[in-house]
């Protein structure tokens, strides 16, 4: 275990190092990644100026989600984009250079690449959700300053899922589906918001299927101390974080299903 | 002591057929017309420790399919294959540690990176001890002449020096087992040498055991000690150099340079088999009449300037043999 977090580190490091050769290029990017995402939220501040809330929800409590959802798929895109980029290695044979080493593919995949430009989208995730956790007048106690951390981890793990997902598809056809790019950016968007304001069908995809309110809507009820929003027992509400885990584990044994295919079609 | 044991292999894929114009891609969405193909048929072969054995056969015949099955990279239908007796593709990352594999057409190493950066990576992934990486860096740098590319990006070597480049890399772990895919495809011929010259050092004095596949026949003549020849997937001949001549033609020539263009040159046991000028190529077998006699025979007869005897080129042996068996 401790190898492979050096082996990562080393990884990492080259990975940066890469991206710091093309420093101006580094910097816009990641300039314009804030930029793009801070007028995200000026307009949904713009929105509630004008409109005041959204149901019974206050800028304040959507800003809370918002700001979970987007440090959570900041951190996805930092760490598990090379899922992203792994079709082309399939299609230009580059994917059997990672079986000839004796490492664990999703590991060479997710390490061949660090997304640093995604520090934009980070900090701008991370400057709404401490706004509106510190001047949202929410009674926080010791435990939910733990869950803020809990649900971006399990948010994290659930986005790197969907991206572990959407590179598996590629073992198996080479035109790329845009079904679950769609589940990826729709959830990033739909979960934003509380999940409260959309229709059941939509709320239980979002919530047995791709638990992405598990890591966001359910958690953030429980820590603005309203849980009767949520329409689940309480303790449900504490826990729900971990659906993102076992949904970044289930991923990763798709993964290996796709892995065991390919060695045996060798295409 | 066997190395590789490979029985009965098979391997077949299924290739995706499009139907030509925008018709066939419409038709291709709704129902996929498929071709299979018997990559490998029934392979078998033994690979003892310290052998270099050459695998050649025509494109496609299954050489670099057989590699990858050898490496783990891909399962077969069906047969037997142990590498140091375990299965490649079931425990494939304790047979990753075991073997070196270098393709000709494809690098290894990381592409932006420095060789030498590339080198520190694989000693961390293959988890070698520093003592032992350093040891085995110093001696691959030396015996291929490395010193003056370890700072150099990999994409900016040329092919030559990204070969010795790719040869170090897949050896740094100190692999019992090589496999080489094709490994002088395109070099020049300083560098050819340069690559032979490391593989038989490698074997003669290091004891690795080397599987080599490509279409060069000097790698051959100048390297193995055995040839596998394959073609659609099955061997067709398994044995030294010289067997896979004799299996062919036991054919020898003789190439008279006459002193006088106009002579007549003929002899029972022999046959003419071109004439351009003063130069006259005579085939004989050597059973039937010994070359010395031949040659005295004619030494008799005609004034002869220069003469030098042939065997049939391994080229033409293997062409040969690629055509017997339907081989495009």
């Amino acid at each position: 275990m401790a190898r492979l977090v050096r082996l990562y580190m080393h990884y990492a490091g080259i990975s940066i190092r890469s991206q710091m050769q093309y420093r101006a290029s580094f910097a816009m990017a990641a300039t314009g990644h804030l930029v793009v995402t801070g007028f995200d939220f000026a307009a949904l501040a713009v929105l509630f100026r004008r409109f005041g809330s959204l149901v019974e929800w206050s800028l304040h409590e959507v800003a809370v989600l918002y700001g979970i959802t987007h440090v959570a798929f900041a951190l996805a895109e930092a760490f598990a984009r090379g899922f992203d980029v792994f079709p082309a290695m399939v299609r230009d044979g580059s994917f059997d250079r990672l079986l000839l080493r004796p490492l664990s593919t999703a590991f060479q995949v997710a390490a061949s690449e660090i997304q640093l430009m995604r520090i934009g989208r980070l900090t701008q995730g991370l400057a709404v959700l401490g706004w509106a956790l510190a001047t949202g007048g929410f009674s926080l106690g010791l435990a939910h300053w733990l869950l803020v951390p809990l649900a971006i981890l399990g948010g994290a793990c659930l986005f790197s899922g969907l991206f572990v997902l959407s590179g598996v598809l590629s073992f198996w056809t080479i035109e790329t589906l845009e079904v679950v790019n769609t589940v990826t950016y729709g959830g990033v968007e739909a979960t934003q918001y509380p999940l409260s304001i959309y229709r059941p069908w939509f709320r239980h995809l979002f919530t047995f299927v791709v638990p992405l309110a598990c890591v966001n809507f359910l958690p953030g009820a429980a820590l603005m101390g309203m849980p009767e929003r949520a329409g689940a027992p309480e303790w449900c509400l504490w826990l729900a974080p971990f659906a993102g885990v076992l949904f970044l584990l289930a991923s990763l044994q798709v993964w290996r299903v796709g892995v065991r295919h390919y060695t045996s079609t060798g295409s | 002591m066997t190395l590789v044991r490979v029985e009965n292999l098979a391997k077949s894929f299924r290739v995706a057929e499009r139907c030509p114009g925008m018709w066939g891609a419409v038709r291709g969405l709704v129902a996929r017309g498929y071709r299979t193909i018997q990559a490998l048929d029934d392979v078998s072969f033994e690979l003892s420790a310290g052998e270099l054995v050459g695998y050649i056969g025509p494109n496609g015949a299954g050489k670099s399919t057989t590699v990858k099955v050898l490496a783990g990279i891909l399962v077969p239908d069906s047969g037997r294959c142990e590498v140091l007796g375990r299965v490649p593709w079931r425990e494939r990352r304790a047979n990753a540690r075991d073997v070196g594999v270098v393709f000709g057409q494809r690098t290894q190493l990381w592409w932006d990176l420095p060789v030498a950066e590339s080198f520190d990576l694989l000693r961390e992934i293959y988890a070698v001890a520093p003592a032992d990486h350093r040891r085995a860096r110093g001696e691959l740098v030396e015996m291929l002449d490395l010193g003056g590319l370890l700072n150099v990006p990999v994409r900016q070597l040329s092919l030559g020096q990204r070969m010795r480049c790719d040869l170090a890399a897949a050896l740094l772990h100190q692999p019992p087992i090589l496999y080489l895919d094709e490994p002088t495809i395109g070099l020049d011929a300083p560098s050819k040498l340069a690559v032979r010259s490391f593989v038989r050092t490698l074997t003669r004095e290091r004891g690795v055991t080397v599987i080599l596949t490509t279409h060069d026949m000097d790698d051959i003549e100048a390297l193995c000690q055995r040839v596998i020849l394959i073609a659609h997937g099955r061997v067709l001949s398994n044995g030294s150099l010289k067997d896979l001549r004799t299996q062919v033609s036991r054919e020898r020539r003789l190439v008279i340079d006459l002193a006088d263009p106009m002579a007549e040159i003929t002899d029972p046991r022999a046959t003419i088999t071109a004439r351009e000028g003063a130069r006259v190529t005579v085939s004989f077998d050597p059973d039937r009449v010994a070359a010395p006699e031949l040659i005295a025979q004619f030494c008799a007869r005609v004034a002869i300037r220069d003469l030098t005897i042939e065997s049939v080129p391994i080229e033409e042996i293997v062409a040969q043999l690629y055509r017997e068996n339907g081989a495009p």
